[in-house]
């Protein structure tokens, strides 16, 4: 195990080093941000005074080693609109976003895991049928647009709920989440349960294909023949061998909420690192988006290094081969 | 001798689309206590349908549409689910075909033990885990208390027979129903796997239906064989009887087709034709089409008949004088 984890590190490391120089050279081609920055009426020494003073002058391969030798330091550089670090102003964002992620993903895996096992058991009953048939709406219907009609409804028409922004916060074993005052869960509810529908959907199909596949296996008959209970069979003998490609996608997707959570969070102007991302792509805020890509990096390495461990946890069958390397 | 099984016109169909299967189709036979039966036929003859019948495994759209399975008196037939589950691994036990298949690969080989006792039985989990490290000791299993803290991928094929043949034995069942138990298993191993059986139902006095297309492995195991083609019997008796003089067409091929050491290089017999599609059998006897002996009565269907010493169901017995004199 210690070996796998340390190969899987030096793996993540060159992963790291490929994204930053991807990043970095294909950020810089895009857009002047010099424009943006400076007033109108500014003459060519000012524009060259910014320049410099952005270390824009600097050949492009200069600049990407300047932020090397920053980002080993953990200076990622510094927002151009802002100035304050890059990195700070992320971390300044990330709490609303991960708090927002994780609900979306516990919203997936409380409703997706039970629809679909349902589902799978009972695959011709009507409601089953009403189940997949809304799962595939939750696949195609595009977030942007459910976004506006949860709004619609929930907020605008029946008012149960407000539309915009993440409420008071509260601080609990350390962290500050809106998720621990009232107010705050009032304001989650919507973006997350927006960002979660097409992880519902997938938790549904996912669980579902699963069930109906152990169902036919050959352990589940010998199950019955041993007189086991229904109850023990599904929640035992099936469960166990779902939760194996379940719990690896839903992990491996929890990445994707943190990525993707930029369309729900412009909706629902949730202050999070997806907002800041479009404000600072809109403004060519260079550093902030590079600072921004490399932390998502850094999240999926980190999401996948822990299904992998948590995937060796539950199959038995990985375990064994991971004592043989 | 009371006979702990007796089945009786056992008619078990499949209402698929394309029609009826008759899979099962008015099979009889009586198994008494310490008797083995076995239960030999082609695949697709219905022997292992016959044997999920008992323990009441016929998933839609298959049911068993009429006959009587009378086990130690009562008919379970068609019993309520409660009651067969009552019975199932712990009156009745059934042995599966593949062993890589039958246990579940993520759960331990304890947890696959107790939990056969612990759902009939109401005993701590102690006690239940050295009646199973006793079980695995009696079929040969070396340093069970190891093996029990192993998963089913951690042990041969021959070694997860013997742990549901261990896992058969474990609530001292009145029948134990081997479905091709050793069918998967090199030769070897085979003759331990039926060696371990043949032992522990002689110990216990379990009665025991053993399924196979090879006569050859039921011809020193079991008391008495029957003889399934296309859903009915065939032929029934004494092991014997059956063996040394087999009077259907089809049992002389069954054991033509048996290579043996003093017909080396001899070209190995083989009985012409298909086993027939269930959807379209013939007309008259079933077995007609494929038969040497067949002759115009074999148009109707054949009646089951007492002739020496057996039951058989044919109009043209082989070699029937030399028996009977």
């Amino acid at each position: 195990m210690t070996v796998f984890i340390i190969r899987r590190l030096l793996q993540a490391l060159l992963v790291v080093v490929l994204m930053s120089v991807i990043v970095f050279f294909g950020v810089n081609i895009v857009g002047d941000p010099v424009y943006m920055l400076v007033s109108p009426d500014a003459d060519q020494d000012d524009i060259a005074a910014a320049i410099a003073r952005l270390g824009l002058d600097r050949p492009i391969w200069e600049q990407y080693l300047l932020f090397l030798k920053g980002a080993l330091q953990g200076d990622l550089g510094n927002s151009f609109i802002f100035g304050e670090p890059a990195l700070q102003l992320i971390m300044h964002h990330m709490p609303a976003t991960m708090e927002l992620a994780f609900t979306a993903l516990m919203l997936a895996i409380v409703i997706g895991i039970p629809l679909g096992l349902y589902a799978g058991l009972y695959s011709e009953s009507p409601l089953s049928k009403g189940i997949m048939a809304g799962s595939i709406l939750g696949f195609s219907l595009p977030t942007f647009w459910v976004g506006l009609m949860l709004i619609m409804l929930f907020a605008v028409e029946l008012g149960w709920v407000p539309a915009t922004g993440r409420g008071d916060t509260a601080t609990f074993l350390g962290i500050q989440s809106s998720l621990f005052t009232p107010d705050g869960l009032s304001h989650i509810f919507l973006p997350a349960l927006n960002l979660a529908l097409l992880k519902i959907s997938l938790a549904i199909r996912l669980t579902r294909a699963g069930v109906r596949e152990a169902l036919g296996q050959d352990y589940v008959k010998y199950a019955r023949a041993k007189g086991l209970t229904t109850r023990r069979i599904i929640f035992v003998h099936v469960m166990k061998n779902i939760m194996i490609p379940v719990v690896t996608v839903m992990g491996l997707e929890f990445g994707s909420l943190i990525g993707f959570s930029v369309v729900t969070e412009t909706i629902f102007a949730w202050p999070g690192m997806g907002k800041l991302l479009i404000d600072a792509i809109l403004q060519l805020d260079r550093p902030v988006v590079v600072a921004y890509l490399m932390i998502i990096v850094l999240f999926f390495i980190v999401i996948n290094l822990i299904v992998d461990i948590l995937y060796s946890l539950l199959d038995p069958r990985v375990r064994l081969q991971d004592q043989g390397a | 001798m009371t006979a702990v099984l007796d089945v009786s016109g056992l008619k078990t169909h499949f209402f698929t689309h394309a029609g009826v299967v008759k899979a099962v189709d008015g099979v009889d036979f009586a198994v008494s206590k310490g008797e083995i039966m076995g239960l030999v036929g082609e695949s697709g003859s219905g022997k292992s349908i016959t044997g999920f019948s008992i323990l009441g495994l016929i998933d839609p759209p298959g049911r068993i549409v009429e006959g009587a399975i009378r086990f130690n008196g009562e008919d379970i037939a068609n019993a309520p689910e409660e009651r067969l589950q009552r019975l199932r691994g712990n009156r009745i036990s059934m042995i599966f075909q593949d062993p890589m298949m039958t246990l579940n690969p993520v759960l331990r080989i304890d947890t696959q033990m107790i939990e056969a006792i612990l759902a009939h039985e109401k005993i701590d989990r102690k006690s239940a885990w050295e009646r199973s490290r006793d079980a695995l000791g009696l079929v040969g299993i070396p340093s069970p208390e190891e093996r029990l803290r192993a998963y089913p991928h951690q042990l041969s094929g021959g070694m997860r027979q013997r742990v549901a043949i261990a896992t058969a034995f474990l609530n001292k069942p009145d029948l134990i129903i081997a479905d091709e138990p050793t069918t998967a298993l090199d030769v070897t191993i085979q003759a331990q796997i039926i060696h371990e059986a043949q032992k522990l139902t002689r110990q216990t006095g379990t009665a025991m239906i053993w399924i196979t297309h090879d006569l050859a492995v039921v011809a020193g195991l079991a008391d008495k064989i029957s003889v399934m083609y296309a859903g009915r019997i065939v032929e029934q008796g004494g092991t014997d009887d059956v063996i040394d003089h087999p009077l259907h067409p089809y049992t002389v091929g069954l054991l033509g087709s048996v290579p043996t050491a003093n017909q080396r290089g001899a070209r190995l017999f083989q009985i012409e034709g298909m086993t027939p599609n269930m959807l379209a059998l013939p007309q008259g006897c079933a077995f007609g089409p494929r038969c040497r002996a067949r002759t115009a009565a074999c148009a109707t269907q054949p009646a089951i008949s007492d002739v020496a010493r057996r039951r058989l169901r044919c109009f043209n017995p082989q070699a029937l004088a030399e028996v009977q004199e």
